[in-house]
């Protein structure tokens, strides 16, 4: 049997290798080398690799992330990371209009092969400002690889990918995954960027996620089996560039499309899915596709009300449901969840975190 | 006269005549090709000016003319392998680290002959060939990404300094604070070339800057280096460059340093502005009469360093340079339009 390591074990062998094999990697980050080690996914790299190749920084996320730019350009390989995402918004001058462009806008003379490793926080009141789902943002600007892996198998093997890749690319885990098991390869190896997996086969419907929301998207399809219809989930693993085919290739097979975000709904990655299915398969479709996401509001912090903020499998269920000329059924039978705390993944996660 | 602060600095141009840098005799050939480095980038920015209203150079252009002192002072100390960055007033940087004269004016005219292939255009000058890195007219841009070359040479071992201009507007930003903040943490063989021309667009320093805000002692506060001196003055500004390069190859450590100099033209374009009325006619004419150009001319034939046919023949020799540049630039194709979506990422990889 395969071994099954943590997702957060997975991101960390992955670093602990490609350090390894390529001298001009190097890792930093607040927090990178202290006890914790940014959820145990930098645990022993200083130790391991030295302090110069594996390093704490100053709290200056925009120039930090314009020195991994500068020694990107000058040959090597730095991957950064943020324990969480809404820190690295004060970085957007450097990887939107710098690292993004560079190649471009040098007309491929120069290079910038970096990864930001960026967590999406949610759960026990992380609220406004520590729990945003960022990806769409992203994935709206040419030049950047964005990243979402969903399983321990995934995050390594994209990390891997995305050290070796010779552009910027942002890499989104979500804190909710770290604890995660599923069957990770020892050895080094690479996910191909830009290409979707199916993550289940189905006939009936398509829901189309990445990152955490593969997993509720999974749960939605056991729920569906119930009901007597038959759930393809396609895991996009990357944003951009967008594995268009794989989404038109299940969405055309199943007649239906369900595009599941776990970031805002307007102007959101889950818009684009749908707009990319009206445009190739409006003909073929069964139904109007739909989006399930969570409102367009801050994310707020006590669990009264982020319970009704993040949508479920049940949500994602009854969206399908609908679209089938089926009841929906599954959120009213949850509904009692709603009075007591969603606001860990499971028993094993307290916070604070 | 050396004012220490922006706000409390007189209108007028201070002179490094207080100052030793003359003591030490500089090689003869070095002072001459000081002057020689400024007349050409001087030359080149008056050919793009005329030509300018032709538009035929669609892009926006950033003159640097009357700042050439600071532009060859310190890139004639670095090395050809050392590093430099620039932002949006690139051409003097580019130039005087040997940046390819027919690519720049190319890039000018938009064409696929271009340095960046018409896909940056003037404030995005870049020619690895000369290790100037690139440019960027997002103010502070540029800062962290030269500490963060630095940073790959500290990393390396490498014997290798990077140099990166930036102007008084820039030492508002934060990430210029983060970036000395870092470069002295770990002692990076990085200097920080302070341009200052007095005002960012049209604001004089003294709306933007508290007065008495000593840049320097900002620099000195985060653990590096720091000196002033007349950018007008070329050789003093090869001397600190020189010194401070020593120091980050010896592993000394950042340096900062500051030139006071002055912009002639507008802030973008070709022309004279004075009669807005941002800034005086006197206050102007003082600065014109510390062209660094002239000045050097002016001490070179003083200390008998120069023939008097000398300047006619390089003027000549430079206009014949200049001349062809812009013949190769205009006789240069576009981009096809093909091009539009290559060069997105480094893999070829679509959207």
């Amino acid at each position: 049997m395969a071994r099954e390591i943590k997702f957060a074990e997975a991101v960390l062998e992955a670093t602990d290798q490609c350090l390894a094999e390529d001298p001009s990697v190097y890792l930093m980050g607040l927090g990178v080398p202290d006890p914790k080690g940014v959820f145990g996914t930098t645990l022993g790299l200083q130790e391991k690799h030295g302090p110069r190749r594996v390093m704490d920084m100053p709290t200056s996320e925009n120039a930090m992330t314009g020195v991994a730019v500068g020694s990107a350009i000058a040959g090597m390989r730095p991957i950064m990371v943020h324990q969480r995402v809404d820190f690295f918004l004060l970085a957007f001058d450097q990887i939107i209009n710098h690292a993004s462009k560079w190649h471009y806008m040098s007309a491929g003379k120069t290079r910038v092969p970096m990864v930001v490793r960026l967590i999406i926080g949610r759960g026990w009141g992380q609220g406004p400002q520590h729990s945003q789902s960022l990806e769409s943002v992203f994935a709206h600007f040419p030049g950047l690889k964005v990243l979402m892996p969903a399983t321990p198998g995934d995050a390594k093997g994209l990390l891997v990918a995305a050290v070796r890749d010779d552009n910027p690319v942002v890499f989104l885990e979500h804190r909710w995954l770290h604890g995660v098991f599923g069957p990770v390869p020892e050895e080094p190896y690479a996910v191909p960027i830009g290409k979707a997996r199916i993550a289940r086969p189905g006939t009936d419907v398509t829901l189309v996620a990445a990152g955490y929301m593969t997993l509720e998207s999974l749960q939605a399809a056991r729920m569906l089996e119930e009901d007597g219809v038959s759930a393809e989930v396609v895991d996009l693993r990357t944003l951009r560039p967008l594995d268009a085919g794989a989404v038109l290739a299940s969405a055309e097979k199943t007649g239906r499309l369900v595009a599941v975000d776990n970031g805002w709904r307007s102007f959101g990655f889950g818009a684009e899915i749908v707009a990319l299915a009206a445009e190739k398969l409006f003909g073929a479709l069964k139904a109007a596709p739909a989006r399930v996401s969570p409102p367009d509001v801050p994310i707020p912090s006590t669990w009264g009300l982020s319970n009704h903020y993040y949508p479920t499998a049940a949500h994602i269920a009854d969206a399908a449901l609908g679209m089938m000329g089926k009841k929906p059924r599954h959120r009213a039978a949850r509904r009692a969840d709603l009075d007591k705390p969603q606001d860990t993944p499971n028993k094993a996660f307290t916070g604070p975190f | 006269m050396k004012a220490k602060t922006g706000a409390a600095r007189p209108a007028g141009p201070a002179r490094s005549a207080g100052v030793n840098h003359r003591d030490a005799a500089l090689d003869a050939g070095l002072r001459k090709s000081l002057w020689r480095g400024m007349l050409r980038i001087r030359m080149v920015e008056e050919e793009i000016a005329r030509r300018y209203p032709e538009q035929e150079m669609r892009c926006p252009v950033h003159l640097s003319i009357g700042q050439e002192g600071v532009a060859v002072g310190v890139c004639s100390a670095l090395e050809q392998r050392d590093y430099a960055m620039s932002a949006h007033r690139a051409h003097a940087h580019y130039l005087a680290k040997g940046g390819d004269l027919k690519a720049m004016i190319a890039e000018m005219y938009g064409r696929r002959t271009g340095c960046a292939g018409g896909k940056g255009g003037s404030m995005h000058l870049v020619d690895p060939a000369a290790n100037m890195l690139g440019a960027v007219p997002i103010v502070g841009g540029s800062i962290p990404i030269a500490v963060g070359a630095a940073f790959a040479s500290w990393m390396k071992n490498e014997d290798r300094v990077t140099a990166v201009f930036l102007g008084d507007g820039a030492t508002e930003e934060g990430v210029f604070a983060e970036s000395l903040n870092f470069a002295a943490l770990k002692g990076l063989p990085v200097l920080f070339i302070c341009e200052n021309n007095l005002y960012s667009v049209y604001s004089p320093l003294s709306v933007r800057q508290a007065a008495g805000r000593d840049r320097t002692a900002i620099a000195r506060a985060h653990g590096l280096e720091a000196r002033e001196a007349d950018g007008n003055d070329v050789e003093a500004v090869y001397r600190l460059s020189r010194e401070a390069a020593e120091r980050a190859r010896a592993g000394k450590g950042p340096s900062y340093l500051e030139f006071s100099t002055y912009r002639w033209l507008e802030h973008c374009g070709p022309s004279y502005d004075n009669h807005m009325g941002y800034r005086s006619e006197e206050e102007f004419a003082a600065w014109r009469a510390q062209c660094p150009v002239l000045r050097q001319q002016t001490i070179l034939e003083r200390d008998g360093l120069l023939a008097a046919e000398e300047p006619a023949a390089l003027k000549r020799a430079l206009a014949a340079e200049i001349e062809e540049a812009f013949a190769f630039a205009k006789s240069s194709p576009y981009p096809a339009p093909a091009e539009l979506m290559t060069d997105l990422y480094a893999d070829g990889a679509g959207n």
